[in-house]
């Protein structure tokens, strides 16, 4: 059982939230017309061994997206932020399509 | 087995009615339950798991893996119970399991003579070879398996007794209360840290409970038991198992608060599941210790020679009077010398040749035999061990002499100890070897938020047990910032030699031809011989990992407590390597059997989950409405007048609503309020259509897609102001809809200034239908509902029963209809005053059955149609997407694999005769074989009262084009075929006219 530190709510229990998806992609914009991107948005995904960034939705408490560090071997607990104010690293995906 | 008259830590002047089989026990208070069968004299005790072989009891603590029973009766009944550790009750009931007709006459018992095909991988051989074409060996052979392979059996009946869950945040979690524990809590409590110390026993002491009453041990946990008391920042739990070790510096433990007690008292839990927070974590666990392996090792009579040791000083009972003590190292000379001393005739016999004279002179001085060099080759006995046959042995434990018969009940056997590093390695993997132990142990990192102690550290003397709980505990309290003074250990005590010193590698004994005489078992629960890990060896197993699953090894309710380390030996000899490098497995949560009732506390039945009821719940119950869940919402299925079942109760409600005029409760909608000056481009980004011409006072159906261009929602949004929308999603999909938009508010699209909250909660919703709708809401509301004044997809303010409502003009059952909004609190009053208004005009309330049938005779999709595998085109919606704007899921809708023509389509099927489809039901060409998947499938299904037959909707491959045709509907759940006519899914008014009245 992990417990996050929500920026708004504090320190809170895992069953707070639910976990929504890798947070290393960007949704390409609304008048990309292009499949592939898409195809990288939606289905697209590294397995990284090691410190990941994930979406996590404070879903009992402030309803807000948080980005959060995840360690997928340890399964430590890093920095937490609210996805609103993160930012990430432009994806593999957007990569490999520009 | 006696009990002797003086000794032990049982109360006498307490005798307690325990029964097993029937039989009455002479149990005491403070007795186990396999205490009180030694006392009795019961030495077989259950058939053990493969071959039905006798089993007796075997240990003393949680690792047994023999006596196992069904304890209590009725809805406490509890299978596979443990007699090691069930403390003795007044009006315990318990029986042999796994045996029939009896434990005595076991017919099962003939798999010990069909052992040679029962062998390692029996499992996996018998679903291949000669029998892989056909599946009716393997359904006998299962069959088998599951009557032979006998554990207990579970009740039926509902556990009366209750469960409940606790969080508790501690700086210092201490598992264990031997000594090292109870040291470690010390120093860690004289810090000021909040110390919580856990011990699986109702006593605490560990080890010392074992040694003879009065002993120095004794007092010093007494002293340091009164402190701990003293202490407030202390909290010592007893009964309570350390089952798992979890991410984030999480601990699970399970307090058996009424286990010792025939029913729970004063409405007490019957067990209670702590999730602990702990910075820092002393693992006080101790060693379980090791078997030998010999033939015949597992019948009764044979016992770990500490849970002799332990029958003896804590129960007072002499386990056997001819006892054969048989060891490779020095821990065995104190229970020899303790069992001697209590009155039996002992011989030790030690695998060693050369050991300390004054370790001997334990024995010898108590007046036990000490033979060295020898091993014991076979138990023999039928049902009970009467002889031993023992040999010199050389170093690997092969006899290199003649054998010997001795006369024994009592074959006490020790292999060395194995320290319980469970709850570290569930966190942190695989433990390393120590050498100077034999064992394994948890690799020395301070850093580590476990830390062992003790003899779980492998600690090779009372003076190590004492100075590493004490340390341990002043640097748990440091780590969680403590800086107190801890003061001086408390005077330590002398006690018997450990394990470690001058151990013998050697595990088994083997006859001059290298083998093991008669049935030599590694795994006791699981009936894993030593010839199975030779025989898995043999076929080519190399990884422990593989070995543990071919042999099932280590996999019963044990876990191989008493295996693993055994195991992992003889794949090190067969292999020419060391143990370390054969490596072993990692340990998995729980530590010990833990009842489900414990992990579920209050969450089952309707407290699993909130049960969430419509504000206007309760008029329809008091109504006499059959309610139905449709996910966490009660809603009213059906209003069943005199002598009606379900069906004629929802096509009488059908009929009613296009007859004259319905009312459904429809509060389960769910309702979100988009608010800020870029809501319509939010909408338009949301919906497949367009949302920047929707005037205030309108409303407009939308569809919205998931990322991927799958179908996810539908429902009518409401400009109730410039910049304030109101949303409506379908009832299941309301919590995903929300999260979505949360989403992409707070990441993709950030820009947007746009507010969305759930206002499920705060709004009733009222749908009234039929034709005389407009009459019945005309007269019980203020509004002017004319077809001028309020057409399709508009909406007014108006008053009903002095409450201020929203009225929707908007139909889902194809009718003339409207949706009335009220504030939750005046739900049930606005829809009074609505029933009441309503007997002018035969107002029927309808459930969600009709509601169902309605909008099937409409053609209208629902949650069986959006079932996340169709697409806007697959529904015939694709009329609503705008080609002027990108929208969630506008590209991937696309893919060619959706825009294939031969992807099944919505149709209506007019299905012939009295009875109608099942859902689910495949769908066929008239003729040819009815094989595979079929050309579609049937989702929604009804009688429609308007048609006065059976329909339903379906998906069916090139749909568009096979209107007229004749096709077959195939149930093969139900073993039905039916004939149905591919028609289009608007079946009734499919012009609409009749909801544009
Ligand atoms: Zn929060």
């Amino acid at each position: 059982m992990i417990r996050i530190k929500c920026p708004i709510c504090g320190l809170r229990n895992e069953t707070e939230f639910t976990y929504g998806e890798d947070a290393n992609v960007n949704r390409p914009s609304m008048d990309e017309q292009g499949v592939q991107p898409w195809v990288d948005f939606v289905f697209n995904r590294d397995n990284p061994r090691g410190w990941h960034k994930e979406y996590w939705h404070h879903v009992q408490g402030c309803r807000q997206w948080v980005v959060l560090e995840r360690n997928t071997l340890t399964h430590e607990i890093g920095n937490c932020e609210l996805a609103r104010d993160a930012k990430l690293p432009p994806s593999q995906a957007s990569e490999a399509a520009e | 087995m006696k009990r002797l008259a003086t000794g032990g830590r049982i109360d006498r002047s307490k005798p307690l009615t325990v029964s097993f089989d029937g039989k009455s026990l002479p149990a005491l208070q403070g007795d186990t339950l396999s205490a009180a069968m030694l006392a009795g004299g019961v030495s077989l005790v259950a058939r053990s798991f493969k071959y039905h072989r006798p089993r007796g009891v075997f240990s003393a603590g949680v690792e047994e893996p023999g006596a196992m029973v069904h304890l209590r009766d009725g809805g406490r009944h509890e299978p596979n119970a443990r007699a090691t550790v069930i403390e003795a009750f007044d009006g315990l009931v318990s029986s042999s399991q796994n045996a029939w007709p009896n434990l005595n006459f076991d017919v099962g018992a003939v798999n010990n003579w069909a052992s040679p095909f029962l062998s390692a991988g029996f499992y996996y051989k018998t679903f291949i070879g000669p029998f892989k074409h056909s599946t009716k060996f393997w359904m006998m052979c299962e069959t088998f398996i599951r009557r032979a392979a006998g554990m207990g059996r579970a009740t039926h009946q509902t556990d009366p007794d209750t469960y409940e869950k606790r969080n508790a945040f501690f700086d210092v979690l201490v598992i264990g209360g031997g000594v090292a524990g109870l040291s470690a809590t010390l120093s860690a409590g004289r810090m000021g840290a909040q110390v919580m110390l856990v011990e699986q026993d109702f006593d605490l002491g560990g080890a010392v409970l074992s040694d003879p009453v009065g002993s120095e041990s004794e007092s010093w946990v007494s002293v340091v038991r009164d402190e701990l008391l003293a202490m407030e920042n202390v909290r010592l739990l007893t009964r309570t198992t350390a089952i798992g070790a979890y991410d984030g510096d999480t601990y699970a433990l399970v307090e058996r608060v009424s286990d010792h007690l025939k029913a729970p008292q004063n409405h007490q839990v019957r067990q209670r599941y702590w999730l602990v927070h702990a910075k820092r974590v002393i693992m006080a666990t101790g060693a379980i210790e090791r078997p030998l392996v010999f033939g015949g090792n597992d019948k009764p009579g044979v016992m770990l020679a500490g849970a002799a040791r332990s029958y003896l000083n804590r129960h007072a009972i002499l386990a056997g009077q001819n006892v054969v003590v048989a060891t490779n190292n020095n821990s065995a000379y104190e229970v020899a010398a303790d069992l001697s001393q209590a009155g039996a005739s002992v011989q030790l016999v030690d695998m060693r040749v050369s050991v300390a004279d004054s370790t001997q002179a334990i024995a010898r001085a108590a007046g036990a035999t000490v033979v060295l060099g020898h091993g014991v080759l076979e138990a023999k006995g039928v049902k009970a061990v009467n002889r031993a046959i023992i040999a010199p042995v050389d170093v690997s434990g092969r006899a290199i002499g003649p054998a010997k018969t001795l006369k024994t009940d009592l074959i006490a056997i020790s292999g060395g100890w194995a320290p319980a590093v469970h709850l570290w390695s569930q966190r942190f993997g695989k433990p390393v070897h120590d050498k100077a132990s034999a064992g394994f142990v948890a690799p020395d990192n301070p850093d580590c938020p476990i830390q062992a102690a003790g003899t779980t550290a492998a600690a090779a003397s009372l003076d190590e047990v004492l100075t590493q709980g004490f340390n341990q505990g002043v640097a748990a309290a440091q780590a969680a910032g403590f800086t107190g003074d801890a003061g001086e250990i408390p005077v330590t005590f002398d006690t018997g030699p450990f394990w470690q010193a001058g151990l013998s590698p050697a595990w088994a004994t083997f006859n001059a031809k290298g083998k093991c005489q008669g049935k030599a078992f590694v795994d006791f629960q699981h009936d894993v011989k030593i010839n199975d890990i030779d025989q898995a060896h043999l076929e080519g197993y190399v990884s422990v990992e593989h070995l543990k699953r071919y042999t099932t090894l280590g996999m019963a309710t044990d876990q191989g407590k008493l295996a693993n380390i055994n195991a992992l030996s003889r794949m090190a000899e067969l292999r020419g390597l060391e143990i370390p490098e054969v490596g072993t497995t990692t340990f998995r949560p729980p530590f010990t059997p833990t009842s489900i009732g414990s992990i579920v506390g209050h969450e089952h039945g309707r407290h699993f989950r909130p049960t969430r009821l419509s504000p206007i719940h309760h008029w329809h119950v008091e109504n006499g409405a059959k309610m139905t869940e449709a996910g966490a919402w009660m809603r009213p299925w059906y209003y069943p007048e005199t002598g009606e079942d379900l069906r004629a109760a929802y096509v009488r409600e059908a009929a009613h609503v296009r007859g004259h005029v319905g009312m459904v409760d429809v509060s389960t909608l769910g309702k979100i309020a988009v608010q800020g000056p870029d809501a319509a481009e939010f909408l338009n980004r949301m919906y497949v259509n367009g949302w920047k011409t929707l005037a205030v006072g309108r409303l407009r159906y939308g569809v919205m897609l998931r990322e991927d261009g799958f179908v996810m929602d539908d429902g009518a949004t409401a400009r109730l102001g410039e910049h304030d929308y109101f949303m409506s999603t379908t009832t299941v999909n309301a919590a995903k809809v929300l999260a979505l938009a949360e989403h992409l508010l707070q990441t993709a699209w950030k820009d947007l200034r746009v507010h969305v909250t759930t206002v499920t909660d705060q709004w009733a919703a009222i749908a009234v239908a039929g034709p005389k709708s407009r009459a019945l809401l005309s007269a019980v509301s203020d509004a002017d509902l004319s077809r001028e004044a309020l057409p399709s997809n508009h909406f007014t303010k108006a008053s009903i029963g002095s409450v201020e409502v929203r009225i929707h003009r908007m139909s889902y059952s194809g009718e003339l209809a409207y949706e009335v909004y009220t504030p939750s609190g005046f739900g049930r009053h606005v829809w009074e005053t609505i029933h009441a208004a309503g007997k002018a005009h035969n107002l029927r309330p309808y459930g969600t059955e009709s509601m169902g049938a309605l909008r099937i005779e409409k053609g209208h999709v629902a949650g069986p149609e959006l079932e996340g595998r169709t697409t806007m085109k697959d529904l015939g919606l694709e009329g609503f997407a705008s080609s002027k704007k990108p929208f969630v899921g506008s590209v991937l809708r696309k893919r060619p694999v959706l825009e294939d023509p031969e992807r099944p389509i919505l149709v209506g099927l007019e299905i012939e005769g009295e009875k109608g489809a099942k859902p689910g039901s495949l769908l066929f060409p008239a003729d040819g074989e009815a094989k595979g998947h079929g050309d579609g499938w049937v989702s929604s299904t009804t009688w429609s009262p308007a048609l006065g037959c059976n329909i339903a909707m379906g998906l069916l491959k090139n749909g568009k084009s096979r209107k007229g045709e004749t096709i077959r509907v195939i149930n093969f759940v139900g073993g039905e075929t039916l004939t149905a006519k591919v028609v289009s899914h608007h079946f009734f008014d499919p012009k609409g006219e009749r909801q544009n009245a």
